[in-house]
């Protein structure tokens, strides 16, 4: 038997002499591209800070209200050491609380898909958690958790697991029915369904979720750290900004709310950068098509 | 265990039996009627189609003897107690894994009977050998064209070595040129591994090539409604498409097709 009817993993025929013209322009576009997506961001950036210079030059602003870019850029070396804890501080909140949420979105979500009932009997809360405002439960969780950093883990675990236990819920339900149908064909047990048929389906929307909750855990530390609001050592950075707006240190504002888009955008490429490996062999969303 | 008759053994009939379906019916909801009273006497060896328009009840059929669902009233048995591997499915989308390789894919029966992959890597090879695909065990489904598909799916259901291959229309969604090969090919390894195959269509031609006996439905309520015979030995190829033997048959299913459309049960 041969499968020269139906291949599907034939080379292109190379250096046969023809050139199709739209082709090449067609190539030529996507190069410029490529080239554009990092090239026009990284020029708006420059622009946007030789603006935000000039109009601080030009307008005689003081630099207790809009410091200039170069002092802003000299106050993050000088406060490098303060900086850089609070940094470490924040990002091991948003980091404990991610993996928690990871643990406990996947486990409640594998829990739901056992059971019809269980999903309908906590799913509802789970919501509840989700849509009230993380700045109006964090005052109580701090009057009912001793360790500070508990509370912060707390709140922002609760920001960030309902994404992951939404869509990995999602996943485990969107397994083929033909697949199911196999696996009950061959015996499957419970457990061998959910290891090699639900959890691989449910892979994307699980990373999906957890590209959301790592923005999310961010969010949720900054905000969990303004209601918590005491100081000392071992305080996050957005403790440093609130601490710097009292004493009117605009630079040093900027400088922490700098760190703080920077570890957003951080976190955010390192999970699409998982996601991509996780998915690139086999996964649509992570496959480059022709046209 | 007794290996189960080859097709060439005896003639259809005269078969010690794999199966037999007695008095069937399934309802679903209320009042939908998807079967009623169906008898099926599968033979070890028989190449049966189950023919007819759809909505007749066929892939209903199909689940029952797969023990997806199970029949309102009546009996289905196995003639010896069914063992893991005895029985395979072959549906009409390839049904692959995508996340998982070709040979992967393959391993499936065997790795949810909790074997290795390396106890049983010969076996594998063999089965990808014997649909043409061995260079492409490491290949992911979706680099594979719908033909290459199927074969896959087909390996798959090859690979534990079944007694009963239930296929439910398992070439409709692919182009006439590739399906007349699958259909060539199907031949050629019933001939090697000789199982007993169930084989869901509605084309005519396909069942009439293909199998010895074809059952043909009628739908509202889902029945079967006649049966022919094909006794053209197998080996069957090219010749037998050509033949006028070949001609006659798919008239005579023809006819009985066209019968089971027009029925229609007085309710
Ligand atoms: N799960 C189901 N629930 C309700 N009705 C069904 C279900 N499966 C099949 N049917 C109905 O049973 C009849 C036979 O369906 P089916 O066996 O799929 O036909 P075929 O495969 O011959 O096209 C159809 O009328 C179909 O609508
Ligand atoms: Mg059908």
């Amino acid at each position: 038997m041969s499968i020269d009817a139906d291949h599907g993993l034939q080379p292109a025929t190379a250096g046969s002499g023809l050139v199709d013209a739209e082709e090449l322009a067609r190539l030529r576009r996507r190069r410029a591209e490529r080239i554009g997506q990092w090239v026009l961001p990284a020029l708006v950036v420059i622009l946007t800070i030789i603006a935000w210079d000039r109009i601080v030059v030009w307008g005689g602003i003081p630099h207790y209200i809009l410091p200039r870019p170069g002092l802003v850029a000299a106050t993050l070396v000088e406060d490098w050491p303060l900086l850089f804890e609070s940094l470490l501080v924040t990002l091991q909140i948003t980091l404990g609380a991610l993996a928690i949420a990871v643990l406990g979105g996947v486990g409640l979500a594998v829990l739901f898909t056992q059971s019809r009932w269980i999903e309908m009997s906590f799913f509802p809360y789970a919501v509840i958690l989700q849509v009230t405002p993380i700045v109006s439960i964090a005052p109580l969780i701090f009057i009912y958790v001793d360790s500070k950093i508990a509370g912060l883990l707390i709140c922002a675990w609760i920001v960030a697991f309902f994404p992951i236990l939404s869509n990995t819920t999602l996943g485990l339900n969107s397994a083929d029915h033909n697949l199911r149908d196999l696996f009950k064909v061959y015996g499957a047990t419970r457990w061998q369904r959910l290891r090699f048929l639900q959890l691989p389906s449910a892979l994307p929307y699980f990373l999906g979720g957890l590209r959301i909750a790592g923005g999310l855990s961010l969010i949720g530390a900054v905000v969990a750290e303004y209601v918590a609001g005491t100081g000392g050592i071992g305080s996050g950075l957005a403790f440093r900004i609130l601490e710097a707006g009292y004493r009117l240190n605009i630079p040093r504002m900027f400088a922490a709310l700098l760190l703080i888009a920077l570890t957003g955008i951080v976190i955010f490429a390192s999970l699409s950068f998982l996601s991509h490996m996780l998915l690139r062999k086999w996964h649509e969303s992570a496959i480059k098509r022709e046209t | 265990m007794q290996p189960d008759l080859h097709p060439s053994d005896a003639p259809v009939g005269a078969r010690p039996p794999l199966l037999a379906m007695q008095h069937v019916d399934k309802v679903f909801g209320r009042d939908v009627v998807a079967l009623r009273d169906m008898d099926l006497e599968v033979g070890q060896g028989d190449f049966i189609s189950l023919l007819g328009p759809s909505g007749c009840g066929k892939s209903t059929a199909l689940r029952l003897i797969a023990g997806l669902s199970h029949p309102s009233s009546g009996s289905i048995r196995w003639a010896r107690d069914r063992v893991d591997g005895d029985l395979s499915v072959v549906l009409q989308e390839p049904t692959l894994m995508p996340w998982a390789t070709v040979a992967q894919n393959v391993f499936l029966p065997f790795r949810l009977q909790g074997r290795r992959f390396r106890a049983v890597r010969d076996e594998i090879l063999e089965a990808l050998k014997l649909v043409g695909l061995e260079k492409f065990q490491n290949a992911y489904p979706r680099e594979l064209s719908g033909g290459m598909k199927m074969r896959v799916s087909i390996a798959r259901a090859l690979v534990t070595r079944p007694r009963l291959m239930l296929m439910d229309e398992p070439f409709a969604a692919l182009d006439e040129i590739t399906r007349f090969k699958l259909n060539n090919d199907i031949l050629a390894l019933r001939e090697k591994i000789g199982c007993t195959v169930i084989f869901v269509t509605h084309s005519v031609f396909e069942s009439v090539f293909l199998s010895d006996r074809i059952v043909v439905m009628a739908a509202r309520p889902g029945r079967v409604i006649r049966e022919l015979r094909v006794d053209e030995p197998y080996p069957r190829g090219e010749a037998f498409r050509t033949s006028a033997e070949y001609a006659a048959q798919c008239r005579a299913a023809s006819e009985a097709l066209k019968q089971a459309m027009g029925a229609h049960d007085e309710h």
